[in-house]
């Protein structure tokens, strides 16, 4: 290793500047990565090998485990068909919420964009429900907007143009949960990915429009169809992917909307309606404490986002390559 | 884009594109702001004038009352569940500043044999989202005695290594003169660090500090889990679990959502341009 003092002949440093001198690169840099990387190894990789370890095992209530079973844990998970439902309901639910946040975010951006006096207004009403917890969205949702009853804001207007009052959380069939559930993100996150595409809309050079121009492109669709939209292919690409990840580790509002009273128990959670989170949730930490099959399922679950989110920057990736 | 629209038909689409622009964009407008005014309508009003069947828009008579009667209220450990928010936010963005800081600093500026291998560490954790650990680190905390601990709130949640990354990103940009100059005048890397490298990243510092602030008191799964007794509620769970309680009191509910998310607000719009570029820098590397 290169850790090995050098020998100064002149001027003897001292012990301290010796081991701490700039010489010493290798000490260096650990006492400035050192704290966040033992936190890192502590509280992401301990917990991480030590969730693979207890997936192997029976542990209910104990987190020191002495019944292995093997590969039980996961062909229970992967066999269990509520678990299966809960990966189900979040491909429902990213296959509404991705693409309807990237268009509203995108539309709103390229209008925000030509916009002079009241840019700066208009950006911070619709980035400010970004300082909105899930938790208090979902009350206004649930007790307020979407209530069932008649009172709720969007039956009274309903009820104004004559349509009937709607149970919007209490009934699967229609499923109109899902409305509430994907207008709920949709308000609380569309800012937040408007600001990185006005971000990505300002990295565009002006010379590219002004070419454009000079070559006869009309202003609108044609300059956004080969100028604008190709420039924020990199932006997209990585605000799809962090979509993607938002939407699988959904849980605030599944469980707020949801539960029902005594939830913390596990019980009053409907069966229908359960991301992969809030079914791990009740699993682990609900009334059955079931560490090995919550761990086979987390196991399962960051197996399934690594593979996507790789597959995803590969495809992707060779798309954007393949383009230029 | 054309700034002048002239004359003719051409001038003329400009015009009324940019109204029918100006149109949608306040029409969202108003929808985006209206779960904000109802929040503040029904925290200040009587439960009888929420479930009143005559929707009224705008509610006569105000009941201010309600904050005092919410933060009154034994059953309710309201002003403790903000505390604790602040503590845990205020701490936790404070730890994330130096830990991540820090690290992000030696992965851009100090030469060492490994640091390809170290970093590779750091953005696989990046991969894997927190929220899947969440099981696993519950066991770890649990078998440290840190359930419904503040410390258990807190420390698990300072180690980010977003945060991590945006700062070595930062700093690989960082000007490299300024910080020979340092050294020339015979300052050590920390030195080096805490003279000339922090002063001189402060709107970036701030930046994503408000936004890992605003996360910290927005978080809800981790205290969920770890916060099992009252005394360590945060206001979203103190929220949440008035909002699944049995009985439900629906303008004491509304006026503590409204004053969960009141400081969040503040923050908000005091720091909005360091919130803007936080998000910007987050979305540029990603």
């Amino acid at each position: 290793m290169t850790a090995a003092p050098e020998p100064r002949a002149a001027a003897r440093p001292g012990l301290r500047r010796r081991l701490a001198g700039d010489q010493n690169r290798t000490l260096w840099f650990w006492a400035f990565v050192g704290p966040f990387f033992l936190g890192l190894l502590v509280f992401v990789y301990v917990p991480m090998g030590w969730s693979i370890w207890l997936s192997f095992y029976e542990a209910r209530n104990t987190v020191t485990p002495t019944v292995f079973v093997g590969l039980d844990n996961y062909r229970d998970m992967l066999t269990d068909p509520a678990f299966l439902s809960s990966l189900g309901t979040f491909v429902v639910f990213a296959a509404f919420i991705v693409p309807l946040t990237l268009a509203v975010s995108l539309g709103l951006a390229l209008m925000l964009n030509r916009v002079g006096v009241l840019r700066t207004f208009f950006r911070s009403v619709y980035f400010l429900p970004t300082a909105c917890s899930y938790v208090v969205g979902a009350l206004i949702w649930k007790l307020s907007i979407f209530n069932g009853v008649r009172f709720g804001l969007a039956n009274t207007l309903m009820r104004a143009v004559g349509i009937e009052p709607v149970a919007w959380l209490s009934v699967t069939q229609p499923p109109w949960y899902w409305l509430v559930i994907v207008s709920l993100r949709l308000w609380l996150q569309v800012g937040f990915f408007m600001i990185l595409f006005l971000a990505g809309l300002q990295r565009i050079p002006p010379v590219l429009y002004e070419a454009a121009a000079v070559d006869g492109a009309k202003p609108g669709w044609q300059t956004f169809r080969y100028i604008t939209f190709p420039q924020l292919r990199a932006t997209s690409v990585a605000i799809l992917v962090l979509l993607l990840i938002n939407a699988f580790q959904a849980f605030d509002e599944f469980y707020n909307l949801l539960a029902n009273a005594g939830a913390s128990g596990g019980g009053g959670y409907p069966p229908y309606a359960r991301p992969p989170l809030v079914y791990l949730y009740y699993i682990a930490l609900g009334n059955q404490q079931d560490f090995g099959h919550g761990s086979a399922g987390a196991v399962i679950l960051a197996a399934l986002i690594a593979v996507v989110t790789v597959l995803q920057a590969k495809f992707l990736g060779f798309g954007r390559r393949g383009d230029q | 884009m054309p700034r002048h629209p002239g004359a003719g038909p051409r001038g003329r689409a400009e015009r009324v594109g940019a109204a029918l622009r100006l149109i949608t964009l306040s029409a969202g407008a108003v929808l985006f702001l209206v779960p904000f005014y109802l929040l503040v309508r029904n925290g200040l009003s009587t439960n009888r004038d929420i479930t009143a069947p005559g929707w009224t828009f705008f509610p006569t008579t105000l009941h201010f009352e309600n904050i005092s009667t919410l933060f009154a209220d034994p059953a309710v450990p309201m002003l403790r569940s903000m505390v604790n928010s602040l503590v845990i936010s205020t701490v936790q963005t404070l730890g994330t500043l130096v830990v991540s800081a820090l690290a992000g600093y030696g992965l851009a500026r100090i030469p060492y044999r490994y640091a390809n291998v170290v970093f590779g560490l750091i953005l696989a954790t990046l991969l894997i989202p927190a929220a899947v650990t969440f099981v696993p680190t519950f066991v770890l905390v649990s078998t440290l005695g840190w359930v419904s601990d503040l410390q258990g709130l807190i420390i698990p949640g300072l180690f980010q290594a977003l945060a991590t990354f945006l700062f070595r990103q930062w700093f690989l940009n960082f000007p490299q003169d300024l910080e020979d100059a340092g050294r020339v005048d015979g300052l050590g890397y920390f030195g080096v660090f805490r003279r000339i490298v922090v002063p001189n990243s402060a709107a970036f510092i701030a930046a994503i500090g408000t936004i890992t602030f605003i996360g910290s008191w927005n978080a809800f799964l981790w205290p969920l889990v770890i916060a099992q007794d009252s005394d360590s509620w945060t206001v979203q769970v103190a929220v949440s679990t008035f909002l699944t309680a049995q009985t439900v009191n629906l303008s004491q509910l509304f006026v503590a959502a409204l004053f969960s998310i009141l400081p969040m607000l503040l923050v908000f719009l005091g720091l909005q341009r360091f919130i803007v570029q936080g998000v910007q820098s987050t979305g540029s590397t990603g």
